[in-house]
């Protein structure tokens, strides 16, 4: 039986907005709106969804680089929420992220030996020998030469640097990779490298991967299981071939038929929503997707939709299946 | 066949830049018809923006410069026209769209404003006459509350219905030939279905032939008759979207449909063409795929390919297409992996 090596418990992130002469709070915005969900040891999660979700805030959230509101992260049966920052520091090791733009999550100003080497000394490593030894093997393994090690980022292109990103996720060998957004800054030819490169790490080094992006050919590719955020919210999250073959929310549903696929023979029952992604900052009452669902009812305005599970393993909040 | 509306002949851009030429359009030709989507393929630098920026003069200059070749509308060789031409010809005959609709519309003016700016530009008609078609076009591109919205700035809408507004803006002329460069790339997935369903039911109805410049597959497949890919500054392919999708002859796309993750379809591996998009550069000997290319042999690298022909309008630039390979000698050994199979 597998164990989780994350869980997530009601997790809330909301930003201020101050205004009037005094810069008191005005109002919320609610990016991540009570949020719960394991990952389990050597699995990767997708997390699906439209811009404004809140899915980049969620993975954040968990590392702490945007202090969660409310809530509970547990990182192997411990809560990070709670822990200093020397303890935190250190514990960061095993909790790395990979970021969305390779253009502006390196610095331009340092060689890829020092973007590579930096977490290394950070851990503890303050032997510059031993750090450049360990440089150059990860940009082996990462399927750049160890020659690249004096080069600056501006002299490779977005998959080569979306390569070094990666590499230095890596240096500490990690248990828990954030992957936010990793390959939609890249062109198709190059996805498909760094998507493989990335399962062959996966199983190289028994990585567990939270996986977050807008793609949902890639996030169904990619992952073990998928969660759905809508305004906030996880309002499905389910075994990927369960989800993708039997959508239970019709957000979900809307948003699978959506996707143009490349095959002209290709039938697809198109759900064409209405409408535009409300605003966090004032949320509809009740569930949040009830001013675009094509299955409103009357108790959708009011009550709102409790987060369970439907089918074995298959979680959705809608409701229909209450 | 119905007419052609939009020819493009050789077309050659350049670009001058400090560390040499650049020629980002290499020889490009295709043709497009009356009331026909053809969509132009590629990855980022394979000169699909700069083939449409060109078809209306729009090319940057300095450093940019259509160095030869024709685009012939409706018979007129509009790459050489004179400005004042060309001012009639965008907008009225030719419109185009863009990707981020927000760097395209003014933050200063009311969509209103911008909209009567446009009509009255071409049209003679009054001011109260061209707010009225504004209206009528909002009306058409789907917003809701359009003699609202007419007063409203660009800020106040969402990235959806900046783009309705973009396209309200291209078809209030009624043009003969809409240029739509990655008209939903910048949207999310339901906001990009209600686009392409529109842009779809403008194409049917008002008869407007679309040029869509995307490098998304699934949109291609949504929306063209035609498709033209393009590498590296040149067409590889061109063909029929079933052709292209479910038939391609060229390596290179062939390579790009089988690294395509299926939303569909189960498999445990992505296939992965490897090595990067090369730079367009003036001293490219051989084919410009030719170093990714798992079928290149000698000649690849040694002379560029020409574009030959496999039936009507069904092209690849592949010298596993041209007749003379089949008798020389020396040649390319096709084994049980024959990417003509």
């Amino acid at each position: 039986m597998t164990k989780p090596i994350l869980e997530v418990n009601n997790l809330k992130k909301y930003f201020e907005i101050k205004g009037g002469v005094f810069g008191k709070t005005v109002a919320e915005v609610k990016a991540v709106d009570d949020v719960s969900f394991t990952v389990n040891e050597g699995e990767i999660l997708g997390i699906v969804g439209e811009s404004g979700c809140g899915k980049s805030t969620t993975g954040k959230a968990i590392l702490r680089l945007l202090e969660p509101t409310e809530g509970e992260v547990k990182f192997e049966d411990q809560d990070i929420t709670k822990l200093g920052p020397e303890e935190m520091r250190k514990l960061r090791r095993h909790m790395q992220i990979i970021f969305q733009d390779p253009y502006a999550s390196l610095n331009p100003r340092h060689t890829v030996e020092k973007i590579v080497g930096e977490p290394l000394l950070v851990h503890g490593m303050t032997s510059a020998k031993e750090r450049k030894d360990r440089v150059q093997e990860l940009l082996e393994v990462v399927g750049l030469r160890a020659f690249h090690a004096s080069k600056y980022p501006h002299q490779f292109s977005g998959g080569q640097r979306q390569r070094i990103g990666i590499a230095r996720a890596l240096a500490n060998n990690p248990k828990l990779i954030i992957c936010d957004e990793p390959v939609s800054a890249l062109d198709v030819s190059v996805q498909s490298q760094i998507l493989n490169l990335m399962e062959d790490l996966r199983q190289e080094f028994n990585l567990t991967y939270v996986f977050i992006a807008h793609d949902l050919s890639v996030v169904k590719h990619i992952s073990d299981r998928v969660g759905v955020m809508y305004l906030g919210k996880m309002v499905e999250l389910a075994d990927k071939d369960e989800i993708y073959e039997n959508p239970k929310h019709p957000y979900t549903q809307a948003l699978l038929s959506a996707v143009p696929v490349a095959d002209p023979d290709a039938q697809i029952d198109r759900v064409i929503l209405e409408g535009d992604v409300p605003s966090p900052s004032n949320p509809p009452s009740g569930c949040p997707f009830h001013t675009r669902c094509p299955k409103v009812m009357d108790i959708c305005k009011e009550v709102k939709p409790v987060f369970q599970e439907d089918e074995e393993q298959h979680y959705v909040a809608c409701h229909l299946y209450e | 066949m119905s007419d052609v509306i939009l020819e493009l002949n050789e077309l050659h851009t350049h670009f001058f830049t400090d560390s040499g030429e650049v020629p980002a359009v290499d020889g490009v030709s295709f043709k497009l018809h009356k009331g026909e989507v053809v969509g132009v393929v590629g990855e980022s630098g394979c000169g699909k923006s700069v083939t449409s920026l060109s078809v209306m003069q729009l090319v940057p200059n300095p450093p940019g410069r259509i160095v030869s070749g024709e685009v012939n509308f409706k018979g007129e060789n509009i790459a050489v026209a004179r400005e004042k031409r060309m001012k009639e010809i965008r907008g009225n005959e030719i419109a185009m769209i863009f990707q981020e609709p927000m760097t395209s519309l003014n933050p200063v003016y009311s969509i209103g404003n911008q909209l009567i700016e446009a009509v009255r530009m071409h049209k003679k008609v009054s001011k109260k006459e061209a707010r009225n078609k504004a209206i009528e076009m909002l009306e058409i591109v789907g917003i809701p509350r359009p003699s609202e919205v007419v007063d409203e700035f660009p800020h106040q809408l969402s990235g959806g219905m900046r783009q309705r507004v973009m396209i309200a803006m291209a078809m209030s002329c009624d043009p003969e030939v809409l240029i739509a460069d990655e008209p939903t790339t910048a949207l999310d997935v339901t906001i990009q279905a209600q686009i392409l369903d529109l842009m779809r039911n403008l194409n049917k109805e008002q008869d407007t032939a679309i040029l869509l410049i995307t490098h998304d597959l699934g949109v291609v497949a949504e929306m063209c008759d035609r498709v033209v890919v393009m590498y590296s500054g040149q067409v590889v392919e061109e063909g029929t979207v079933r052709e292209i999708l479910k038939d391609p002859k060229h390596p290179y796309t062939k390579g790009l449909i089988r690294s395509l993750p299926k939303l569909y379809e189960k498999e445990q591996k992505l296939y992965s063409i490897p090595g990067t998009v090369p730079k367009p550069s003036m001293d490219h000997v051989g084919c410009r795929f030719a170093p990714r290319c798992e079928f290149a042999w000698d000649r690849c690298v040694e002379e560029n390919p020409d574009l030959y022909e496999l039936g009507a309008e069904r092209k690849a630039r592949c010298f596993l297409y041209d007749e003379k390979e089949k008798v020389t000698e020396g040649g390319p050994q096709y084994d049980e992996a024959d990417p003509r199979g």
